[in-house]
């Protein structure tokens, strides 16, 4: 199997780093970027296979990012990562498509689990 | 601004409440301003009413001795002034009737007495009297033939006025007599003068008339002071009257007095013009005071009565409405509490949840950091303190976790989600909730027994909520039982608006202070990883429900958590 290639869209670009690190460890090719615009074109030029996408994020908020990327590209996977306190925002963004989504901070297996399982539902 | 000094006055000595608070002081004062403040109104009212009536039944008492006296003497004394002129009219009838020639005769003389004693009462005697004063002619039972009264009062008197009645004298025969005379004026040239001697037994009669009561008296008297009939009680006919009468007078008047016995007498007097005499009425006033005294004695009597009713029903209701009052104080007080309470955990939440927020990504950073050294470590060649890092790195990742579980139930205390009403039994919530905890029962000995109602009706609520409640009770619970300890889980159905849940354990209970801060965010007795929001939670999430929560511990005996909740709470009611 391919390896595969997940983009982390992450305004905390520590973190996004840090996690892109520990996938890449696990033989997860990665990608970070930190806001709405250099995500859309990571879509456009790079076709990752998931999405890993912070909720909270500035501007128009990862949600309105959730629907963008979602109708450059319906098919492609995106897991959220969310607070314990916006709860109601995963489940709008289930709705909106989101694959699954992932309290923070997070475990990673249960992250790479959750990877696994969006690219096999692919 | 006499209005407002006079209230100043009134607010700052009389009628001074504390003015914050529910202590037991303000409603002692207000109870005592209410008390006295109706007992005036009523009772100055009630005492006006009481002394007035009594001051007005005196003188109704006093008008009704009074004036039935006044008609009564006056009466009399028109009786006595009849008699009187009756008398000097008949004796002025045969003095122009007959000549002197006639009466001269003693034969005639006789038989004109001997008519007036038929006719009328009382004549004794006939005698006809010279202009020079001699007795010329009698007819009676004496004879005072030539006796001279030229030098007598009477005498002058008949020529000055052409008549005279006397004051009462004893006669011969020890009675009392009054004589009248009258000159005859027909004949200028010899201006002769009848005389007549009349019985005062007629008198005694027409006072008789009276119908006095025994202790009362009635009399005749001149302007002198003598007594002209006999008293009962002030001095036989001649004698001087005991009682002082004022001299001068007219008509017919009524005064109060005292007599020489000490006696309190009512006394009418009434003045006769011809002759001057003055007719006395006495009555002593212990008459009237029997009936005085029986009403003095009824309105006091009924003044008391009323007063002890007013005061007894002033208490009373005064006590009725003055706990009344503490009740809706104390009413508004918890009220105003609870929200202070609600306030305040809300406003902590807000606090916490932006805490929380601003911690979750540093944590998430530090725990996805510790984890990356975790594994560059674990891929590393061998070297000296590997062990120790991985140990190190393992610590890390567990106090982030930690952290992590402080973060999410501040964010869960905060969260404000809806509740989601379901139909649900609270026995099954609590059995799904043990079952979480079997495993450290079971590995502690702790015994848990339920004593649940199998027939407790089902209520709507929200699942997950319920949950977290029970869980936090429990694991409460659990915290405070030591290893081999015993929980007690009990359901009932309250009444027909509740069911009741309690949890008992038998573990280390709380202090009183403790108790009165359970509920408190951020108080906790789990030293080192309480988070002090546990009880704050449920308490939110109770009375969030409609429901209610107490406690009841004893310190080394263990610790009673007891839920009500509402069947159908009331949100859904008012939807």
């Amino acid at each position: 199997m391919d390896s595969i290639n997940v983009l982390i869209v992450d305004d905390e670009e520590e973190l996004a780093l840090t996690i892109a690190e520990r996938l890449e460890i696990r033989g997860i090719k990665t990608q970070t970027v930190s806001d709405g615009d250099l995500a859309l074109n990571s879509v456009r030029t790079h076709n990752p296979d998931v999405v890993v996408l912070d909720v909270m994020m500035p501007g128009i908020g990862g949600l309105g990012i959730l629907k963008q990327i979602k109708s450059l590209d319906p098919k492609i996977p995106v897991i959220l990562l969310t607070g314990y306190g916006s709860k109601e925002r995963s489940i709008e963004g289930m709705n909106l498509g989101a694959f699954d989504y992932v309290l923070k901070p997070c475990n990673l297996d249960d992250l790479i689990t959750k990877i696994q399982e969006a690219v096999k539902s692919k | 601004m006499k209005t407002n000094k006079f209230q100043e006055f009134i607010t700052k000595y009389i009628f001074r409440i504390p003015e914050e608070g529910t202590s037991p002081e303000r409603y002692k004062a207000l109870r005592r301003n209410i008390i006295i403040l109706m007992i005036l109104v009523t009772v100055i009212p009630l005492s006006l009413m009481a002394t007035i009536n009594y001051y007005q039944y005196q003188k109704n008492l006093r008008d009704e001795i009074v004036n039935p006296m006044n008609v009564l003497t006056n009466k009399t004394k028109r009786s006595l002034e009849l008699f009187l002129e009756e008398r000097l009219s008949t004796v002025r009838f045969i003095t122009s009737a007959y000549s002197f020639k006639e009466l001269s005769d003693p034969i005639i003389l006789n038989r004109i007495l001997s008519v007036l004693k038929r006719e009328f009462d009382g004549f004794v005697d006939l005698g006809l009297i010279s202009s020079k004063g001699k007795l010329l002619c009698y007819a009676g039972p004496y004879s005072f033939l030539d006796k001279d009264y030229s030098q007598q009062n009477w005498y002058h008197n008949v020529i000055i006025s052409g008549k005279h009645i006397s004051d009462v004298f004893l006669g011969y025969r020890e009675f009392p007599h009054i004589a009248i005379a009258v000159q005859n004026l027909t004949d200028p040239n010899c201006c002769w003068i009848l005389r007549t001697t009349i019985d005062t037994k007629k008198f005694d009669d027409l006072i008789a008339t009276l119908e006095l009561d025994q202790e009362c008296d009635a009399f005749l008297t001149n302007r002198d002071g003598i007594l002209q009939t006999n008293s009962k009680f002030y001095g036989k006919v001649l004698e001087p009257c005991q009682l002082d009468i004022p001299k001068g007078g007219q008509g017919t008047f009524v005064t109060e007095g005292q007599d020489k016995n000490g006696r309190d007498i009512f006394i009418a007097y009434s003045y006769l013009v011809e002759p001057e005499y003055i007719l006395v009425v006495v009555k002593p006033s212990s008459l009237i005071l029997k009936t005085w005294f029986t009403f003095r004695t009824e309105i006091f009597f009924i003044y008391i009565a009323s007063v002890l009713l007013i005061v007894l029903l002033v208490y009373k209701l005064t006590d009725a409405q003055v706990s009344h009052i503490k009740n809706a104080d104390e009413k508004r007080e918890l009220a105003f509490r609870e929200l202070e309470h609600s306030q305040k955990l809300s406003s902590i939440g807000r606090l916490a949840a932006g805490v929380a927020h601003e911690i979750n990504n540093p944590l998430a950073i530090i725990s996805q950091k510790a984890g990356l050294m975790k594994d560059l470590i674990e891929n590393s060649t061998e070297f000296k303190e590997k062990p120790k890092f991985v140990e190190l790195t393992n610590a890390i990742i567990k106090s982030t976790d930690r952290c992590s579980t402080v973060t999410h139930r501040l964010l869960g205390f905060a969260r404000r989600m809806d509740i989601e009403y379901e139909d649900l039994g609270v026995n099954d919530v609590l059995q799904e909730v043990i079952s979480f905890l079997e495993k450290e029962a079971l590995h502690r000995n702790i015994k848990i027994e339920f004593q649940l109602d199998e027939n407790l009706p089902r209520v709507s609520s929200d699942r997950g909520q319920l949950q977290q409640v029970f869980l936090n009770i429990l694991s409460n619970a659990f915290a405070a039982v030591t290893d081999n300890g015993n929980i007690i889980i009990r359901t009932w159905d309250e009444d027909a608006e509740k069911v009741g849940i309690s949890i008992q354990d038998d573990g280390c209970g709380m202090s009183e202070k403790e108790l009165e801060n359970i509920f408190e965010p951020f108080f906790t007795t789990k030293k080192g990883y309480g988070t002090g929001l546990g009880l704050p939670i449920t308490y939110g999430i109770i009375r969030k429900m409609g429901g209610s929560i107490k406690v009841q511990s004893k310190q080394g005996k263990g610790s009673t958590f007891t839920i009500y909740l509402l069947k159908v709470p009331k949100k859904i009611l008012d939807s």
